[in-house]
């Protein structure tokens, strides 16, 4: 299998209030199409990792690998477009723009990205919003929709350019056991019909025994399984 | 595409914030329309002030000055022969002033030339005089230079050239004599001579004091109350096509003919000074006006990049670049300042068209104000680049937000 995603020795140092070593030398491969959970008490350093993962933190040492490009000094502008093309985020307060409606929402990141024509990406972020329940409040302000909801909205935000990866920062936290299984749901279909990788943090133990494979950090460093 | 949804999100933040929108385009509205009004006002009135200014100024005046008398032998190494210099006590008479004129009048830049005579002496009627100072000019080119015709208040100016003996005189000579059109008045020149002079109009200007002591006189009179030949100048005016080129023209003029010849901004350096000290405090003002309405943009940006701090991060976090981020902010800032702007011109554009129909009165008439292409380009041009400001530096800040950051509260 190959790997999407690699990382080779990654550390990272907090300075404030005081030096402290967060990630002590993380070195992962996540394989293409893999649904991976991070779990680990608060403090163990899984957040900070996603971020490294997720490219929007760069200030760490180490070598990481996405989709065969090694991302060693590319600046922010090179990421930006790396995030765009290739990573969704779903974030734990689902971090929708309020003022826009859910499509709007879910069609901002593929006109950033401008490979299709406005016709066609209405269209398909419909068919997202579609194939998450949502087309009813398509028009609707995100404010406007229950948790859950914007959940999904989010998700359908994520998934509008067909990334390889889709990162999740406690996707399910901010939900009841109903929707937080509806989310588990949309992701391990992604990962195992669509190809696509999920990687999320999460304390939810039910959800990280349910992907296919967990990885356990306590005070910067992966448990061995 | 990229540029699309940049300005689709700038639109959406300017239509949600309306109220603040609202104020800050009221903001730019008010200053840009105050800062066009006021440097038209101050352009119109610079207008009003020269128009006045040189209907008793010409734009140059040639005249022969006085010089002190020089030593003969300028070697300072042996005696000096003239040891107390005194003013040359010879006649202003400049030479073959026909030349000089004809030459002026060949220079492209020269617009009118206009020779005179002015004589000082004293008026008599009776046993009352008045000192005064008479010009011998040609009535029609004294006209088209000074335009004395619009001071008349009594007769026509240019009937001064169908009497020889004719005079037009100041209205505080007239009063003071007690003498209207038709009557006689006698000058006596400093040179001594007399001469009985019929009125044939009376001119009053804004300016008092000439009014009592100025009169005009036919070219030749003018010459025989000096007890001088026909040929005999005593000043040359000399208006130009560019009167701001007047300074220049004018060390050039003297260069080339040897005789002083002196700009108007050199003669009359007070009135220079205060026209130019009333443009630097209006444009000091109404620039201050339209930096006043850059800070509201300033700070209606200033909100809203800290209200939407994690709609910025979410943007980031989806692969906009700090560019991007900036973009979407300056576009609010233009939109804002465009609206402004447009309303700005507008409202100024209508202030200007009413001011224009004030009567002011004296003879300053109408308000002295009109449409100003300059003022509104200029006022536009700032305008812009202020409202560029006041949303570039609030977007710096904004697309210098770290995502990681905002998530991790």
């Amino acid at each position: 299998m190959t790997h999407i995603l690699q990382t080779k020795d990654i550390r990272k140092k907090f300075y404030n209030p005081t030096e402290f070593e967060v990630l002590k030398g993380i070195s992962i491969d996540v394989n293409k199409g893999e649904f991976l959970t991070l779990i680990g008490k608060s403090g163990s350093g899984k957040s900070t990792l996603l971020y490294v993962l997720s490219t929007m933190d760069t200030d760490y040492t180490g070598k990481m690998i996405i989709d065969g490009e090694d991302l060693k000094g590319y600046d922010q502008d090179k990421l930006a477009k790396i995030r765009n093309e290739k990573i969704g985020f779903v974030f734990q307060f689902h971090y929708l723009l309020t003022e826009f409606t859910c499509l709007k929402n879910v069609m901002i990141p593929a006109q950033r990205l401008g490979k299709y024509s406005e016709e066609e990406i209405e269209f398909r972020s419909m068919e997202k919003l579609k194939m998450l329940g949502l087309e009813d409040q398509a028009l609707k302000p995100a404010s406007k929709l229950s948790g859950g909801q914007q959940q999904r909205v989010a998700i359908a935000r994520a998934l509008i350019n067909d990334p390889l990866i889709i990162m999740g920062d406690e996707p399910t936290g901010n939900l009841d056991s109903k929707n937080s299984q509806i989310v588990f749901d949309i992701l391990q279909e992604l990962a195992h019909h669509q190809h696509q990788t999920i990687i999320a943090v999460t304390h939810d133990l039910d959800f990280a025994k349910a992907s296919d494979r967990t990885i356990e950090m306590m005070d910067g460093l992966i448990l061995p399984s | 595409m990229k540029k699309g949804i940049n300005t689709d999100i700038a639109v959406t933040y300017t239509v949600t914030g309306r109220k603040q929108t609202f104020v800050a385009v009221l903001g730019v509205l008010l200053g840009m329309s105050v800062y066009i009004f006021m440097n038209s006002m101050n352009n119109g009135f610079d207008r009003s002030a020269n128009a006045a200014f040189f209907k008793s100024t010409p734009h140059i005046r040639l005249y022969k000055d006085d010089v002190l008398s020089e030593p003969l032998n300028k070697d300072t190494t042996t005696t000096t022969i003239i040891i107390n210099p005194k003013i040359v006590p010879s006649s202003k008479k400049m030479n073959d002033p026909a030349s000089i004129i004809a030459q002026l009048r060949a220079d492209k830049e020269v617009a009118l030339v206009l020779p005179q005579v002015s004589v000082s002496g004293f008026y008599s009627m009776g046993e009352s005089q008045i000192s005064g100072r008479i010009i011998g000019l040609k009535p029609e080119a004294g006209d088209s230079m000074f335009d004395i015709s619009s001071f008349m208040v009594q007769g026509q100016f240019t009937d001064l050239s169908k009497s020889a003996n004719g005079v037009v005189i100041g209205s505080g000579i007239a009063a003071k004599f007690n003498v209207e059109s038709g009557d006689r008045i006698s000058f006596l020149s400093s040179k001594g001579v007399t001469e009985s002079l019929e009125i044939v109009g009376i001119f009053e200007t804004s300016n008092a004091a000439e009014d009592k002591s100025k009169a005009y006189v036919n070219l030749s009179k003018a010459q025989q109350l000096m007890r001088e030949s026909s040929s005999y100048v005593s000043d040359i005016n000399i208006n130009l096509a560019d009167y701001k080129r007047a300074t220049l023209k004018a060390s050039e003029i003297t260069k080339i003919v040897g005789y002083k010849a002196e700009g108007w901004e050199e003669a009359y350096s007070s009135y220079v000074a205060g026209s130019r000290m009333r443009t630097i405090v209006i444009t000091f003002v109404s620039l201050t006006l339209l930096l006043v309405s850059g800070f509201g943009i300033y700070n209606i940006l200033n909100m809203t990049v800290s209200q939407k701090i994690n709609d910025i991060a979410i943007l980031k976090a989806m692969g906009f670049n700090g560019a991007d981020v900036i973009r979407i902010f300056v576009t609010q800032a233009m939109i804002v300042g465009i609206l402004g702007v447009t309303g700005g011109v507008l409202l100024a554009l209508v202030v200007v068209n009413l001011m224009k129909h004030v009567y002011i009165g004296g003879d300053i008439g109408y308000f002295p104000i009109q449409f100003e292409l300059y003022e509104f380009a200029k006022g536009i041009t700032i305008g812009l680049f202020i409202t560029f400001l006041a949303g570039y530096i609030p977007a710096r800040k904004a697309a210098k937000v770290d995502p990681v950051t905002i998530f991790r509260k």
